[in-house]
């Protein structure tokens, strides 16, 4: 077992987060986290997947994926260096007495205070998964009042890229096309 | 499955531009459709009207080279697309309503969608602003299809219309085929648009299809094929799809590899090949299951390990290497992990396995085939009326696979038969050899009821120069049974023969011996199906002895026009041999006894019927009765674990 990132590029027509929503329920796939959004092209969108899970469940997801008509790439991006990052907002209790211990670990975080009311905060915290994962249990103590993360993203390094050439658009589909959700 | 059979010459007319001269035509969405299926070469549609399609059923008027089908059900029609694809490889199509006509094509999609077969549904929706409202007959049929279709395509703008339904039609046939959708709100289909049938070639980024194999796999195959003593070819659907039927034979005897069926893979090779070994799995040859559990290296063809043909996995051909071409590449290590997968057309995959396949045949291994073989001709229950019958054989009884077998003779085994699901369609499958691709049409990974006699008449509207039988059961029958009219209207000359046992026989097999006899809710009353047929205007007969099958036969055959319908009453309580239990060992199979054992076992039963408490019931299968069955709860968890 480990982590396994896949990022997929989809063409963006309605209903394809719906499509590989039902992939992962229909073939039970037990994902981690799932992140969706736009690229530097409009037709299509990158979906980021965390799995935990041999690596032979992985390559059967990658060839699952695949099989859906507007799944353009995969790229297990475990097998080559990536950068990877996560994004959480954490609203946080702080009082008058312990607000400055907060923002000290705020400060050794990187952590930045995007919300100030009298009984608490709003943390931005951006990372890798550990890093979030341990600033969440140091400000626990204090008490988390709600939480959000994004899910993972992540890109590969340096001249690795996902292929996307050979992609052209439909001419009179391009009117037709909307967002992936 | 090659593009080349879509692009017909046929001339696509327009209807409000009779001189033909300007490139573009101003055309609703319902011609739309239209034009593009003439383009697709389209001759048949398989439909059931209704508000939501309506301005489609009356574009269609415009097109007489579209012949509607009317079926009597929408489960009908989309059966009929398959039978139909499946006869010739050419794409069904379908067409329903929103709604409830929508949701009853749904298990002819799931059908099609596990045999993969190449068909495309045409169904109206409600107008693109009532979309979500929960309009009147509103389902979310592209949603409800999702799991179930290749692809399928919600179609918002007039302006995609030509592109998706070529983009259908493709993806349906290309690749590993399956069934697509199309769903096309009301208001689409009446708006106009300037129509220009796309002639660039379609280019779908996350969409092509394999074709030639990696040198490097080809070469590691070639060495397994070359190293192994005892190998064994698994030929599955994909052979005939690929159209790849003289490559498998060229490859089995040019290294002399046996050849083993799955129950699509009929037709792959004639059966009467002397590589060919028959049907494996569940229900096929003794030999043939032994043969795949000694193996040393299975080369598997276009079949997909489903758990019908492996039985238990953690046994299955555990001394065996594998090999698996497929050209769906999500089904390379799916169930059985193997040494060396390929990707690719099997035409062409097979074509780089020939130029350079050797393999010094072994005596040995095909000596031991022949003795598993022998073995089972000693328990065969088919025998000609002259020869010493079985002793199992009841006197005077008629059975349903010397229905089979006799039919077989009688058709010289020439027709396209087509099954429904259960014992009648074992039957088949054991008794009824065959010789050419395409010419066995049955519902294999859903065991659909109710699937044969409407596939059996899209297969005749198909292949209306051939000879199509639909043997179906009593059971099955009953489902789509209302299509008997449908074959009347449009004069489809199908053979329809029941195999007529009172019972859902097959479930009530599993109940013999899974379930301690307890036959809950297989007995049926059924009604009288020679008068039923009548009642459509449909000539029948009615057979109770052997004897009588060839001249009833002949008659069927003799009617060249519409229907007939010929109802076996055969024996009630009969018994499909062999057996493996679901779950259980390939080898471990519940096998009909040999005349000795039977012998000896009547002789036991008659001394045990004087004892106090007979331990053994009167029908209990002689010799290995599974150990499953003592353990009813174990039977039960294997029984709802896999089903019937
Ligand atoms: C639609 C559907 N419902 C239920 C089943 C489960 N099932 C498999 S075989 C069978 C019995 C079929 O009986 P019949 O059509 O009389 O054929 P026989 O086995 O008697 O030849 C049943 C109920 C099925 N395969 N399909
Ligand atoms: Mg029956």
């Amino acid at each position: 077992m480990a982590k396994h990132i896949l990022a997929a590029l989809v063409e963006n027509r309605p209903g394809v987060l719906a499509r590989v929503a039902n992939l992962f329920r229909r073939r039970s796939f037990n994902i981690d986290s799932l992140s969706v959004g736009r690229t530097q092209r409009d037709e299509m969108s990158r979906m980021t997947i965390v799995m935990e899970s041999d690596s032979a469940e992985a390559d059967r997801l990658v060839k699952n994926l695949y099989k859906l008509v507007d799944v353009v790439h995969v790229d297990h991006l475990h097998s080559q260096p990536s950068v990877v990052r996560e994004m959480a907002l954490v609203k946080v209790k702080a009082s008058s007495e312990n607000r400055r211990e907060v923002i000290q670990l705020c400060d050794i975080f990187r952590a930045r205070i995007i919300d100030v009311s009298a009984e608490s905060l709003v943390v931005e915290i951006t990372g890798e998964e550990e890093k979030l994962e341990n600033f969440t249990e140091l400000v626990r103590p204090f008490g988390i009042v709600e939480m959000v993360r994004t899910g993972m993203i992540a890109l590969g390094r340096g001249g690795h890229t996902l292929k996307d050439e050979g992609f052209k658009p439909n001419r009179s589909r391009a009117a037709a096309r909307s967002n992936v959700l | 499955m090659s593009d080349e059979n879509a692009a017909t010459n046929r001339e696509a007319v327009n209807p409000r531009n009779g001189d033909g001269g300007a490139d573009a035509v101003v055309l609703t969405g319902a011609e739309i459709v239209c034009e593009c299926l003439l383009h697709e070469g389209v001759d048949i549609v398989f439909g059931y009207p209704g508000g939501a399609i309506l301005p489609t059923y009356d574009a269609l008027t415009k097109y007489p080279q579209l012949h509607h089908v009317l079926t009597r059900h929408e489960q009908g029609a989309s059966h009929m697309a398959d039978g139909y694809a499946r006869a010739t490889g050419k794409v069904g199509v379908a067409m329903a309503t929103s709604g409830p006509g929508a949701t009853n094509l749904v298990t002819g999609i799931a059908t099609a969608m596990m045999d993969s077969s190449p068909i495309v549904c045409i169904t109206g929706q409600v107008p693109t602003g009532a979309i979500g409202s929960d309009a009147f007959q509103e389902t979310d049929v592209t949603g409800i299809t999702l799991p179930i279709t290749k692809h399928n395509y919600l179609v918002t703008s007039i302006d995609e219309l030509p592109e998706v339904m070529r983009e259908a039609f493709h993806i349906a046939r290309t690749g590993r085929p399956g069934p697509v959708l199309v769903d096309i709100p009301k208001d689409v289909q009446i708006q106009e648009a300037e129509f220009v049938y796309p002639t660039e070639p379609i280019q779908l980024a996350g969409y092509s299809p394999p074709k030639t194999a990696r040198a490097r796999q080809v070469a590691a195959a070639l060495e397994l094929i070359r190293d192994s003593k005892r190998p064994i070819i698994l030929a599955g659907h994909g052979i005939s799809m690929a159209g790849a039927n003289r490559e498998l034979a060229q490859l089995a005897e040019k290294a002399q590899i046996p050849i083993a069926l799955t129950l699509l893979g009929k037709g792959a090779i004639s059966e009467h090949h002397p590589l060919c070994l028959g049907m494996m799995g569940m229900h096929g040859g003794a030999e043939v299951n032994h043969a795949i559990q000694q193996a040393d290296l299975l080369i598997a063809l276009g079949m997909r390990f489903d758990d019908r043909v492996t039985g238990n996995l953690a046994t299955y051909a555990r001394d065996s290497r594998k090999i698996h071409v497929d050209i769906d590449p999500s089904e390379i290590n799916k169930n059985v992990t193997v040494d060396v997968g390929i990707v690719g057309d099997l035409g062409e995959v097979l074509r780089q396995l020939l130029d350079r396949v050797e393999r010094r045949p072994n005596e040995a291994w095909f000596d031991r085939i022949a003795e598993w073989r022998a073995d089972s001709e000693l328990r065969e229950i088919v025998r000609p009326a002259e020869a010493p019958q079985h002793p199992a054989v009841p006197e005077g009884k008629l059975l349903g696979a010397q229905v089979i077998r006799d039919l077989f003779e009688f058709t010289a085994g020439g027709a396209i038969t087509v099954t429904d699901v259960g014992q009648h369609q074992m039957w088949e499958a054991q008794y009824y050899q065959h010789e050419r691709p395409h010419s066995l049409i049955t519902s294999g990974g859903l065991g659909t009821m109710g699937f044969g006699l409407p596939a059996a008449i899209g297969a005749k509207m198909s292949r209306p120069d051939q000879e199509v039988w639909a043997i179906v059961g009593d059971g099955g029958f009953q489902m789509t049974m209302m299509e008997l009219a449908t074959a009347v209207q449009e004069r489809v000359n199908v053979h329809i023969a029941i195999i007529n046992n009172g019972f859902l026989g097959m479930v009530r097999q599993w109940q013999e011996f899974f379930y301690e006899e307890r036959y809950n809710q297989t007995p049926m009353v059924n009604p009288d199906f020679c008068k039923l047929a009548e009642a459509y205007g449909i000539p029948t007969v009615r057979v109770t002895e052997r004897g009588q099958i060839e001249e009833a036969v002949n008659a069927s055959r003799a009617q060249t026009a519409g229907p007939t319908l010929i109802d076996f009453v055969v024996e009630k309580e009969e018994i499909v041999f062999p057996m493996v239990p679901a779950g259980a060992d390939l080898d471990d199979m519940i096998r009909r006894p040999t005349p000795a054992e039977f012998e000896q076992q009547r002789r036991g039963r008659a001394v045990a019927a004087k004892a106090p408490e007979p331990q053994t019931p009167e029908s209990t299968p002689p010799e290995s009765k599974p150990s499953e069955s003592e353990e009813p709860a174990a039977a039960a968890a294997l029984g709802s674990r896999f089903g019937v």
